[in-house]
Parts: C-alpha cells; sequence; structure tokens
C-alpha cells in the first residue's frame, strides 16, 4: 500500500507524456465526460438537499415553481424529523449497533490477521482461504436460517441480534485488510521482542497494533459504513418501531400514502446519510485504500 | 513487563515449565487461541446457517413452526412456479446488463481519473459519495427522482419539449427494471472505479513512454499495456460486483418491492417475500439456496475466465 502512494505520488510529480495532449482536446476527452459522470454520480444525493428544504405547496407543484429553486426554505420537514418522530432514536440505534459491531469485529480481526500472518500455526493458510470464502457469502442467502436461530436464542427483535450478525460481514474484509498491514511489519522487531521474554499478546498489543494504525482506522471506518448500510437483516430480525435502524426505519415507518411524504423522507435520507458522509470526509485516505486494499490482497 | 518476565523465570526455576508456559510457545495452541473469537462468530452465524438454510429448505418449516423432512417439494413446486421462473430471468437480466455497465462507465471513469487533474483528491472523493451513502437512502432519492407524478426527470424532459407525458418509470415492467438497473450502476461505478484506479497508478509511466516511442497509438497503449496488467484487478473487482448484484435485496425492496406485478422481483426479494412475509421458510430458503449455483457459476467464470489471462501475460501466479 505505501508502495502504490509512492508510486502515485512519483507519476504526478513527473510531467512524463502527458504535454502531448492539452488544450481543447483534453477538454472535450477528459474534462466532459468527467463533468458528465460526476454530475450523475452527485445528483441523487445532492436532490435530497432542496426536497428537505422546500415547503409542501412547492414541491407537489411543479407547473407554478421551477423544481431546481427553492422559494422561502422551511425546516419543517427536518424539525418534524427530530422532534416529532422516533428518527433521534433511529440514529442512534444504527449507531450503537454500528459502534459494538464494529468493536467487537475489529479484535476478532486483529487476533486472528495476527494469528494467520505471524504465528503461522499449521493450517493458517487454509483459514485465511476460508476467511476469504466468508467474504463471498452474502447476507441473501443467509437471512432465513439465521431469522431461525435469531429467534432459538431469543434474540428476536433485539439489538443483540445485529450486534451479534453484523460482525460476520465485518470479520472477513477485516482481517484480510489487517493481514496486509501486519504483513508490511518487520518481522525482526518480533523478533527481537521475543528474545526480550515478550509473550505474543504482549508483542501484538505493544508493537504491531501501534505500527498498524492507520489499517485499524481503514478496517473500522469500512465497517462503521457497512454496518450503517446493512438492511436485510436489519429489516427482518427487527420487528418494533423503537428497535429499528435507519434504514429500516425510513423504508417502513415512512412510507405511507400522504402525497406530502416527500420532503420528509428527503429529509430522512438527507440525515442519515450526512454522519456517514462527514466521517467519511475526514478520512478519505483511510476510506480509500481499506476499499482497494481488501480487493488487492 | 521486565518484572513479570522475571518472576516467571523464577517460579519455573530452569527446566520445569508450567504447562501454560509450554503451551504459549506452541505455534499451534497460541494460533488456536488467537483464532477462537473470529472462528465463534463465523461458524455460529455464518457457516451454520449456510448449512441450515439447506437443510430448512427440504422441509415444510414455517414461522414459529419446526418443519418436517419432505425432500424435493419445495423445489418441485418452485420448478412449476412461474413467478420462481420469472424472477430467475430478472435476476440474471439485472445482473449481466448491470455488471457490463458498470465495468464499462467504471474502468473509463478510473482511465478518467487517471489523467492529470487539478483538484484530483476532491475529484475522487466525490466520485465515491454514491458508495459511502448508505443504498436505501439513495434508493429512496431514486424513488423520488424516479416517481410517477412528479419526477425531475420527466419535468426536464417534458419543458425541453422532448415528452408530453410523464414517464412511467416504476409502473411499467420494463421501464423499472431499466431504472433499478440504473440505480444499481450508479451504486456500483465509484467501487469499480476507485478499485481500478488504485490498480492503474501501479502501471510504471515508462512503459507507456517506450510504448509510444515505437509508435503505439493510444488505443494500442491501452490493449498491450492497461489492460492485461489490470486483469488481475478487474477479476477481482468484477467477482465482487457480480456476487453482490445478483444478491442485491436493498435496491429493489426500497424501490419497488418486487412490483409492478412481480416485474422486478429478484430471487433475494422473492424469497423474503415468501419466507418472511408469508412465513413460507421452508419455500425461501429453497430459492435462497437455488441462488447458491448461480453464484457458484457466476464466480467461477469472472475469476477462472480473467484469471487465465492472468499467467497467459506472464504474470505473477500466486
Amino acid at each position: 500500500m505505501t508502495d502504490t502512494t509512492a508510486k502515485n505520488g512519483l507519476s504526478d510529480e513527473s510531467e512524463g507524456m502527458s504535454y502531448l495532449d492539452g488544450g481543447f482536446r483534453k477538454v472535450v476527452t477528459v474534462y466532459l465526460p468527467l463533468a458528465l459522470i460526476m454530475v450523475v454520480l452527485i445528483f441523487p444525493f445532492y436532490w435530497m438537499v432542496p426536497t428537505s428544504i422546500k415547503p409542501e405547496d412547492q414541491l407537489i407543484d411543479m407547473d407554478r415553481y421551477n423544481p431546481f429553486f427553492v422559494v422561502g426554505p422551511t425546516l419543517k420537514h427536518i424539525t418534524k424529523l427530530l422532534f416529532e418522530s422516533n428518527y433521534p432514536q433511529w440514529l442512534w440505534n444504527t449507531m450503537y449497533v454500528s459502534v459494538i459491531a464494529t468493536f467487537l469485529s475489529l479484535i476478532a480481526s486483529v487476533f486472528a490477521a495476527y494469528a494467520l500472518v505471524r504465528i503461522r500455526f499449521r493450517g493458517a493458510e487454509m483459514v485465511g482461504a476460508a476467511i476469504f470464502l466468508a467474504y463471498l457469502v452474502p447476507p441473501s442467502i443467509l437471512f432465513i436460517p439465521l431469522a431461525t436461530i435469531i429467534q432459538w436464542y431469543g434474540l428476536f427483535d433485539s439489538p443483540i441480534a445485529l450486534i451479534l450478525v453484523y460482525p460476520t460481514i465485518l470479520i472477513p474484509f477485516s482481517t484480510w485488510l489487517l493481514m496486509g498491514y501486519f504483513k508490511t511489519i518487520p518481522y525482526e522487531l518480533e523478533e527481537c521482542a521475543l528474545i526480550d521474554g515478550a509473550t505474543r499478546f504482549q508483542i501484538l498489543v505493544k508493537i504491531i497494533l501501534p505500527l498498524a494504525v492507520p489499517g485499524l482506522i481503514s478496517a473500522s471506518i469500512f465497517s462503521l459504513t457497512l454496518c450503517w448500510n446493512e438492511f436485510i437483516y436489519a429489516l427482518t430480525f427487527l420487528s418494533s418501531s423503537e428497535n429499528k435502524t435507519v434504514p429500516v426505519a425510513i423504508v417502513s415507518e415512512f412510507v405511507d400514502g400522504d402525497i406530502y411524504r416527500w420532503g420528509s423522507l428527503m429529509a430522512g435520507a438527507l440525515v442519515g446519510s450526512l454522519p456517514l458522509v462527514i466521517l467519511y470526509s475526514f478520512f478519505v485516505e483511510h476510506y480509500v485504500s481499506a476499499m482497494t486494499g481488501a480487493v488487492k490482497e | 513487563m521486565s518484572q513479570t518476565t522475571a518472576s516467571a523465570a523464577g517460579s519455573s526455576s530452569g527446566s520445569e515449565r508450567t504447562l501454560w508456559q509450554r503451551l504459549s510457545h506452541d505455534r499451534n495452541f497460541l494460533g488456536l487461541l488467537f483464532m477462537i473469537p473470529a472462528a465463534a462468530i463465523l461458524l455460529m452465524f455464518l457457516a451454520y446457517p449456510l448449512f441450515k438454510g439447506v437443510w430448512l429448505s427440504f422441509t415444510d418449516a414455517k414461522i414459529g413452526r419446526d418443519g418436517v423432512w419432505i425432500g424435493l417439494e419445495n423445489y418441485e413446486w418452485l420448478w412449476d412456479d412461474k413467478i420462481f421462473w420469472l424472477s430467475v430471468f430478472n435476476t440474471l437480466v439485472y445482473t449481466i446488463v448491470a455488471s457490463i455497465f458498470k465495468f464499462a462507465i467504471g474502468l473509463y471513469l478510473a482511465l478518467l481519473l487517471n489523467e492529470k487533474l487539478p483538484f484530483k483528491a476532491l475529484i475522487r472523493s466525490i466520485v465515491l459519495i454514491p458508495f459511502v451513502v448508505p443504498t436505501v437512502l439513495s434508493a429512496i432519492a431514486f424513488w423520488w427522482i424516479f416517481d410517477s407524478q412528479f419526477s425531475i426527470i420527466s419535468w426536464t424532459l417534458k419543458n425541453m419539449g422532448l415528452i408530453n407525458e410523464n414517464i412511467n418509470f416504476l409502473g411499467d415492467p420494463n421501464n423499472a427494471r431499466a431504472s433499478l438497473i440504473f440505480a444499481n450502476i450508479w451504486r456500483g461505478v465509484p467501487f469499480i472505479a476507485i478499485t481500478l484506479l488504485a490498480g492503474l497508478q501501479t502501471v510504471s509511466p515508462s512503459l507507456y513512454e517506450a510504448a509510444t516511442l515505437d509508435g503505439a497509438t493510444r488505443w494500442q497503449n491501452f490493449r498491450f499495456i492497461t489492460f492485461p496488467l489490470l486483469t488481475p484487478i478487474i477479476a477481482v473487482v468484477m467477482t465482487f460486483s457480480v456476487l453482490f448484484t445478483f444478491t442485491d435485496f436493498q435496491l429493489i425492496w426500497a424501490m419497488t418491492r418486487g412490483g409492478p406485478v412481480n416485474a422486478t422481483h429478484l430471487m433475494a426479494t422473492l424469497g423474503y417475500q415468501r419466507a418472511i412475509m408469508a412465513g413460507n421458510l421452508g419455500e425461501g430458503s429453497a430459492i435462497a439456496t437455488a441462488m447458491v449455483p448461480f453464484l457458484l457459476v457466476a464466480i467461477m467464470v469472472s475469476w477462472f475466465g480473467l484469471q487465465r489471462r492472468k499467467w497467459q501475460q506472464g504474470g505473477r501466479d500466486d
């Protein structure tokens, strides 16, 4: 990974052959298509903003008001969301489940990745491959049997069910990502510590983890996003309104026949996305390395 | 730390070491110990349900009632079920069309982003936004964009004079399929583009310089340098993309719930409807289990099909 960024920096510094294509040609072949794709990519997210601050009459009267402009913006939809619905509760549920699930799977993944990369017990390669295969098992084929298992454990309609099940998505991913990071840490450091009488646990906590902090950040940011985004398990395992997570609640609680629902729906979607987008904007680099790192391994 | 080791050495007095001390130097025991948390969760909530799902598909289990073994009855039932075959057809169309477009647009976008650009970091972070916004929430935004009365697309096209009537995006079977595929492409392109971009950045510029000196055109540069060097990453990325498109649930559930008249039911959504909403766990499990062979084929095709190229090009074989 460090290797990639180094090369990347290098190729950006050097002018290379870029002097060959300048001016008008580049506008047509690069900037124009790029701008078009970016507008399409950003539009649905952007479109939540004007919709969530538009007064209701403007939302449904597109002949009199141009839908692209907002006349007299209102915070009504957002205040209604925050003070007259269960939305804060849903937001809290999502956050609480995501953070705990991420934390649990990070701990499990750190131990697993360390064991697979550095302890190299008998069969470590096979276990590593099995964990990769676990990454390829989609939730869509697991949710039905899991529902019966969750019921059996008496965890139905409880956030604990999600906290226990989400790590099945997060652990394979985080373990693979962390294995990549651990591999880059020189083995000599560990040997020195072993000679000084440190146990494996001490080595992991005091030497490996501090050196793998970027990897830990990448894994947790990405895991948080995955949890926040998760839908099918939350939809299946939760039934009472006050336990729901934001994605499930938006789909099931907000969708009534009301023609005026769009304002509050879009406000809900916007407020539910913003925490992630803000988090993401602070950690773009970690996020990208999480995304590309797990694939490159 | 030094204190504990000193006292430990003192108590064990030379050659006699306690069981714990011997075990803590044993690779296999330590490895096992460190694997316990991850293995416990994956075995209990991933491996076990995987087998339980297959087992359930041979029973007539309903919600709140354990089923009895009924053999292949669920599968025989599905074999004659037109809606099931419609969902298979939909899933295949959805996966194939969306994957082709995602790959083409993703690769194109990656190549564009690999050019020398001002504000490159900013552009890259904007491109990733569809991937960061939770899928269901962006699906809700698409639902609004594709609304039958207040669609911004219909409005714009009407004002440009291109159409007279609102487009019935989600009410007409083929329009609904196209709209969902569009939303899926929108959501999947950033992932493919950014991962391929990371691959592109590892390609040394000197290769292009050498090829250009030898008279290679832009297309030849791409065809004989970029693409071969990128195939290993393409294989992995497309395997993931095909896998997650095939098993997609969220987008459909948030936008159409399988409607109009089952025209957009994928196997995952049909499974949910039959198992959870109608309560027929056995039948739902049979639908979910029926996805497995398709998934294996999809993985094999995208994985081995592209993997073969890797050694053909003399790449690293790992």
